[in-house]
Order: structure tokens, then sequence, then C-alpha cells
């Protein structure tokens, strides 16, 4: 038993779980010791898998007394380490709250428990018309809790916005058990926007016990098309030009050779293997709508260059051009042992100095890298592929991961879009970020956890941290010696 | 930047930390359009009119940024040569407004619940906190989950967390083409088409009604708009769009009354709410307009069982007419003040009584 799992914490949190909600031994807990970043693991103190409010508030308090760490955890799909267990900690599951409460089609909203999965609200709602919008790439499996605390994005954010857009009340419980509702279905609500400062805190200020969802009607028509580019600034400037063109497409994706060839070799979803850029672009809305901006897009990606423009002809094909994107991550993961995700956003006019600086980091790195990029709305993720079975090519990933999202800040971007800091680039937040809004950040994390006990050590560096990792590397993009070379 | 709206900058820090040193509250205007809104806050005026001009702006990125003071026509003004809005349509409330007053105060035009609001287009903030640090959160990126979301959490915070000097935006494309249809029904019916477009594909961006006719505006693309405007029938206003920015801006006849006017935010639901005096209903069915001499506390009686909130716009008495968050949330929306401003300086008292 560790140090902070004192006996008395143990029979307290006995009394108030039933025995089937505790995991102790170590072979139950192994499932929990890693989310999606599997490089970072660790057996939690004890798991525990609350299936009611009063359960959640029960553990809340009892940590909070006996000052032991909780690290909630949605399905675990998350890629940054944000889930990452505590060794003495709790480790508190969301699963068991798994219910669509209530779904009000007046209002089209859904109220429903953080362990529901993303996408079976969509289905559980189909039938009505309706969907939620937001759709990261793992919503078969993750969870809307996860969503909330990751403020997850997908494929049509552009248009449709993040989770942050489509959330409109939570049910939250604050370290030490009190449970507090945060927004609420009527706009605007008296006082601080404290919903936008839960969504995307990565479980460091409470944890959510359910969720108002909005919900939308499902557009009558959806077609796509693919346009293949010979060169990535080309592809970028197409970009430019229908949003120029004031056309919002509600899916606009670019992936690069390298992930290009992955995918065609593992899908065969059509794409041309000597492209130097594809682009896919969606567009929903009516059908006479959806129409006429096929045309305007079609035209205009001809006209920034692109070498052949497919438009799906039919729900199958447009099926098919997307299962490339999709599944572009085990794509890669076919022709590399090992692949890491990265995750920066740029100023989408920055794409074509990014790739270039991406490919000369990785060359001297001597990695490979594919690109995939969500390109409305600038969030890029390289995969670096490696392979972790040769000594050090894990730590040159992670070197070059680094370099990456440091690249991604010095063209006024950021080092995460979607996936979050979690315990992955939580060096790099010393990079974005100056002491001024760290210590803020650490101020507003007191307002709900003063003792720090939720989720410690991941999202926010302490000031500690960055002043020894800033010793060492770039500040916003400035080396301590510019005159001088480096390799 | 240039040297002036530089050096206003260093200025109006140097205030923040001799008032934090000496405790005296500061009163942040910007246009001093809003005044009417938020509890009384009595502090030495602190002016943000001279941290202006557009920092930048790329149409096709879908982002501007811009200094606090820039008067919020000069930003529609150059967002609408390249086609472009401000998608939550906010409010000016008279011609000084300037876009840190208008983000502070949060307030969405009448597309709110078709488009979003205010605090959905904030992407990035630079500010000044209550010690006087200024701080730079979010960015110029529509996806950005680094730290926590600092710069929507000072949308709606009338300036008591930091002094905005800096916001960027995310943008859209103004729809090619906008029409208004009008409907002259009774309320329930109304009600009940208003509530029904949430759940429908429609291209509509706006929905009210006053005076016994519901106006829903499309606003898309040309054929979007023709084929709504065939599905829903109705009857075109002879007026154009005019109505909308009337009633954005309180021009309308009904809000020139003299009584005193209420806001009240509602979950939508099918039925009318019946409340005291005079009604326009607004954001299809999520916001009511009343003129009406009733008390604060009876309004708040009938609106509450419907999830609704009181607003008081403009009148005398303001801090009796202001909603405030229930118990454990305003205790924790104090703390929060206090982690930026820990010595209650900035518009003390303005969105919630102090303690």
């Amino acid at each position: 038993m560790t140090e902070l799992l004192s006996p008395d914490f143990i029979s307290a949190l006995q009394k108030v779980l039933p025995e089937r909600a505790i995991l102790w031994s170590a072979d139950e807990k192994r499932p929990y010791e890693c989310d999606g970043l599997s490089g970072y693991k660790a057996l939690p103190g004890v798991v525990t898998l609350p299936d009611c409010l009063e359960q959640v508030c029960a553990v809340m308090r009892l940590c909070k007394q006996y000052s032991v760490p909780v690290v909630a955890r949605g399905a675990g799909t998350g890629l940054s380490g944000g889930a990452t267990p505590h060794p003495e900690g709790v480790l508190l599951s969301m699963a068991r709250f798994n219910r669509i409460l209530s779904v009000d089609p007046v209002a089209c909203t859904a109220r429903v428990q953080p362990g529901v999965r993303n996408l079976a609200i969509s289905e559980a709602v189909a039938e009505r018309g309706l969907y939620y919008a937001p759709d990261p790439s793992s919503q078969i499996a993750c969870t809307i809790g996860g969503n909330v605390a990751e403020n997850a994005g997908g494929v049509h954010c552009l248009k449709y916005g993040l989770t942050v857009h489509n959330v409109l009340a939570a049910e939250v419980v604050l370290m030490g058990g009190e449970v507090i509702e945060i927004g609420g279905e009527a706009p605007d609500q008296p006082g601080y926007d404290l919903l936008a400062a839960f969504i995307g805190s990565e479980g460091m200020l409470g944890v959510v016990t359910e969720i108002t969802v909005r919900l939308l009607p499902v557009p009558p028509t959806a077609k796509a098309l693919m346009a293949a580019f010979g060169d990535v600034e080309q592809a970028a400037s197409a970009v430019a030009a229908i949003i120029a063109a004031g056309i919002i497409p509600a899916g606009l994706e670019m992936m690069d050779t390298p992930a290009i060839i992955a995918a065609e070799d593992f899908v065969q979803a059509g794409y041309p293997r000597d492209a130097a850029a594809i682009l896919l672009c969606e567009l929903d809305g009516t059908d006479a709508e959806v129409q006429t901006e096929i045309e305007s897009v079609s035209s205009l990606l001809y006209e920034c260059g692109a070498r052949s423009v497919d438009i799906a002809r039919d729900e199958s094909e447009r099926q098919r051009f997307w299962s490339g994107r999709k599944n572009a991550f085990p794509a890669v993961g076919r022709i590399s042992p090992d692949y890491y995700c990265i995750d920066g956003t740029i100023p989408r006019r920055a794409l074509g100095e990014v790739l270039l600086g991406i490919s000369e980091l990785a060359a001297r790195a001597g990695l490979r890298v594919a690109n995939v990029f969500h390109a409305g709305d600038g969030n890029l993720h390289p995969l670096i592929l490696y392979d972790s079975g040769k000594p050090g090519e894990f730590e040159r990933t992670e070197a070059l991961g680094a370099e990456i999202l440091q690249l991604c800040v010095r063209v006024g971007g950021t080092i995460t879009g979607e996936h979050g800091v979690g315990l992955e680039k939580i060096d790099q937040m010393c990079v974005q970020f100056g002491e001024a809004e760290l210590e803020q950040f650490h101020a507003l994390k007191a307002v709900f956890d003063p003792e720090g006990l939720l989720n410690p050590g991941k999202a926010v560096p302490t000031l500690s941290r960055c002043a020894e990792f800033n010793a060492m590397h770039v500040h916003h993009g400035e080396l301590p010696h510019p005159e001088l070379p480096r390799f | 930047m240039p040297e002036d709206a530089d050096s206003a900058v260093a200025a109006l820090q140097e205030s923040v930390i001799r008032a934090a040193q000496d405790g005296e509250a500061l009163a942040i205007t910007g246009g001093g359009t809003k005044s009417f809104l938020g509890r009384v806050s009595h502090g030495a005026p602190c002016s943000v009119r001279a941290v202006q001009g557009i920092v930048h702006y790329e149409p096709t990125e879908l982002v501007v940024t811009a200094r606090a003071g820039t008067s919020l026509t000069e930003l529609e003004n150059t967002l609408s040569q390249s086609g472009q809005i401000l998608p939550f349509e906010p409010p000016g409330f008279g011609e000084g407004a300037t876009i840190g007053g208008t983000i502070a105060c949060g307030l969405s035009g009448p597309c709110r619940p078709y488009r979003g609001a205010a605090r959905d287009f904030v992407l990035g903030v630079r500010c000044i906190n209550g010690r006087g640090e200024t701080l730079r959160f979010g960015g110029e990126v529509i996806k950005n989950v680094a730290g926590y979301d600092v710069s929507r959490l000072m949308a709606g915070a009338m300036g008591t967390l930091g002094i905005l000097t800096e916001i960027s935006l995310k943008v859209l494309p103004r729809p090619a083409c906008s029409q208004t249809r009008t409907f002259e029904m009774p309320e329930e019916p109304a009600s009940e088409l208003m509530t029904s477009f949430l759940g429908r594909s429609l291209p509509v961006s706006a929905a009210a009604y006053l005076d016994g006719v519901l106006r829903v505006r499309l606003s898309g693309s040309e054929a979007a708009v023709s084929t709504a405007a065939g599905a829903l029938g109705g009857d075109l206003e002879a007026e154009g769009d005019a109505f909308w920015s009337q009633l954005k801006e309180h021009c309308l006849d009904f809000f020139a009354h003299d009584l005193p006017l209420w806001r009240i935010s509602l979950k939508p639901q099918n039925g009318m709410m019946r409340l005291p005096g005079k009604t326009l209903i607004d954001w299809g069915g999520a916001q009511y307009w009343v003129k009406s001499d009733a008390e604060f506390e009876a309004l708040v009686k009938m609106v509450r069982p419907y999830g609704g909130y009181v607003t008081g716009f403009g009148g005398h008495d303001q801090d009796a007419r202001y909603d405030v968050p229930q118990d454990a949330v305003l205790k924790l929306n104090r703390r929060l003040k206090l982690a930026f401003d820990p010595a209650g300086i900035l518009n003390p008292g303005r969105l919630f009584p102090q303690d």
C-alpha cells in the first residue's frame, strides 16, 4: 500500500462504494494504466467505478479529506496523457455513467451522462433527424465526458464548432464533493462563463457528472470532392480561395504524399499516389445549395492548379473518399512499427513554411513524417514514424515532436489544437506561455481545487519546471543566441 | 504595435498597478455606450479608447485581431470590404461602441441561436489583470486547447477579470443572400413555428415575434434562401432586413416606450411565456424583451421555473435589476474574480455584488 492511500482512507472508501466499484489488484488495474498515449504508463493506486452522483461526491469528499490525488477517466482514448493515472491516487472511471437521460426534441438538446460515447448520442437521436456535431476521429469509443475535458473537435468543426460550442450545461462535482450546475439552456447565464473555463480544462477543475448538449438537424445532403495537387502550396492556396469565396465547407482535409500512399495501400480510397497533396472537401446543406457550391468549389480548385477534381457520384463513393482520411492513422501504423501523432495548429498561410520546416527537422532527426491536416482550421497532425524497438528512437521522436510544436508557436500557432496538453506537451506550455500567464492559470485552478488534488502534474507546468526547461530550450521561438548556427 | 497604442497599454498598466497599491477602484470604459448595463460600479474612469487599431486581418484565415478601443463600426467596415462579418451580430447601442466593450459585455444580436454568441467567436485576448500584468491567452487560430480558455471567460465578464487590450475573433463570410418572411399569426402557433426551426435544416438566421407578426430572416446562398422561402411561405418583408438592425440596436418603436426595459433569457420551448407588460420575442423564443414596471423579484419568480434569467436594460436603480448566479456558483464567481484581481479594483461589483 502506498503512502497516500492510508488504511483509514481505504476503509472509508469501502464504506461509501460497493465492492464491485473498487479495483485493487494489479491485474484489474492494468487496463487503466495509460490512455491513448501509451508511452506514459502508471498503475493507479486504486480504481473506482462509481455509478451514481452520490458515490462520485463521496469519493471526492474522501479524497479531499485524506489529500489523495484524483484522475478522472472516460474511455481513455485521449492522446496527450491527460488520463495517465497517479500511482498513489484514485483513478475515477466514469464508465458506468453511460445513460442518455433525456432528449428534448423541442429545444433540440439531450441530457447525457459523461460515460456516453460520442457517437451513441447521434445514434440515439438519428430517428428524429438530429445529431451531435463534434466528431473526433475516436467518436466510436470516446466519451462525451472526455470530450468536455479536452474540448474535442473533429473534421467538421470549421463549420459546426468544437465541444465548447455544442455543450450548453454541465453538472460538476468539485473537489470535496460539492455539486454545482454550470451553464444552462437559457442563453447568457448570469456571472462568469464557468462552462467555458471547464470545457478543455483536462479534468483539472472538477468531475463532470452530467452534460447537456445541443443537437443539430442532419443536413439533407452532403457531397464530397477530392482534388489532387502537384504542389502543397497550391493546395493551401485553394483552401484560402474557397474561404475567400464565402464558402464554409463542412469538412476540408489535406494529406501529403506519404499519408496518401499509406492510406491508399491500406483502404484503396482511389487517391492519386503521385500527388504532392490531396484536398478532400465536403459540402452540406440543401440539395440546391450543395449543387451550386460544388460547382464553385471545383472551378476554384482548378483555378488554383488542381491536377484533377473528382466529385463523389454517390454516397458510397463519398464514404470511399473519406475512408482514406479516416484511416490515415492506422494506415501509417501499417507502414511503421510505431507512429507518434503531433497536434499543432498554425495560421494556414504558414503551411508551406511549416511543412518544409518539418521535413528539414525530420531529415535531421533521421525520421519519416506523414502529414494530415484539418486544412480549414489550421490543425496539423504530423505523424512521426518510428520503431520503439530501436534504442533511442522514441526519445528522438519525442524531441522531433517538441521541435515541430515549437515551430507551430513560432509561426503564430499553438502547441495543441484538439488533443490537449496532458503530460505530453507540458514542457511546450513553457514555450507558448510566459510566467505571468502560467501563474494566472494556477490561480484559476486554485479557485476550484486549492490543494491541487485533481489530475496533478498535467496541463499547466509549474514555474520551476519551466525555468528548468527554458534554460535549455528556445522561448517564443527565439533562441538564446540567434546568431549561432544550430543543427 | 504603433507607439501610441503601445504607450496607451503601458499607461493603463501603470494605472492598474497604482490602483492596486492604493486599493482604488477603476471604472473601465470603452465607448461608454453600454454603461447602462450591469450593476453600479464606482471607480476612477479608466478609458481603453486610446488602445485602438486593427492589428491583423487575414480574410482567408477567418480571423481578425483588433485592439480593444477599436470602434465596432470601423471593425465591421473593414470586414465588410472583404465580404465578411462578425457572426454574432453585436449591438453597439451607439456610435462610439468599441470591440473591447462589445466582448466585455458579451452581447449578441438576433442571429445568436443559429450562429452563436459573442463568446463562441472569441479566439484570443490580450489583457491586463488586476495585478497590472499584461497577459495573452488563446491566439489567432480556430483550434487551440493549450491552457484554460481564459479568452472566452472574458466575454461577458464586464471587465471584472481584466482590462481587454486586444481581441482575436473568428469571422465568417457575409451570407450571399438574405430575406425576411413575415407571418401574421397568433402567439401559440408562432411560438411553435419558431422553436421548430432549431430542428429543421433551414437557413434561418433570426426569428422574432412582435404585435401579432412573426418575422423570420433567411440567410445563405441564393439557392438555399429561395428554397427555404418557398418551403416556409409567408410574405416577403417589404422593408427588407431593416427590422433586424433596428431590433438589435433597440431602435424599434417598441423600445421607445417610457417603461423600464427587461431582458429575459429562457430555454426555448413551445408556448409563450405570459409576462406583464408589452413583449417582443427574440432569438426564436429564447429571449424576451419586456417593457414593464413590474418588480424585478416578481419577474424572476415568473421565469425561474422555466430556467429563465432577468436582466435590467437601462433604467434607474441598476443594482436591483440584475440577476446574479446562485449560491455555490456565486461563491466560485467571487473567488475567480479574486484570482484575477486580488485587490478587487477592476469594475468591482459590476457583474455581481462583491460580498
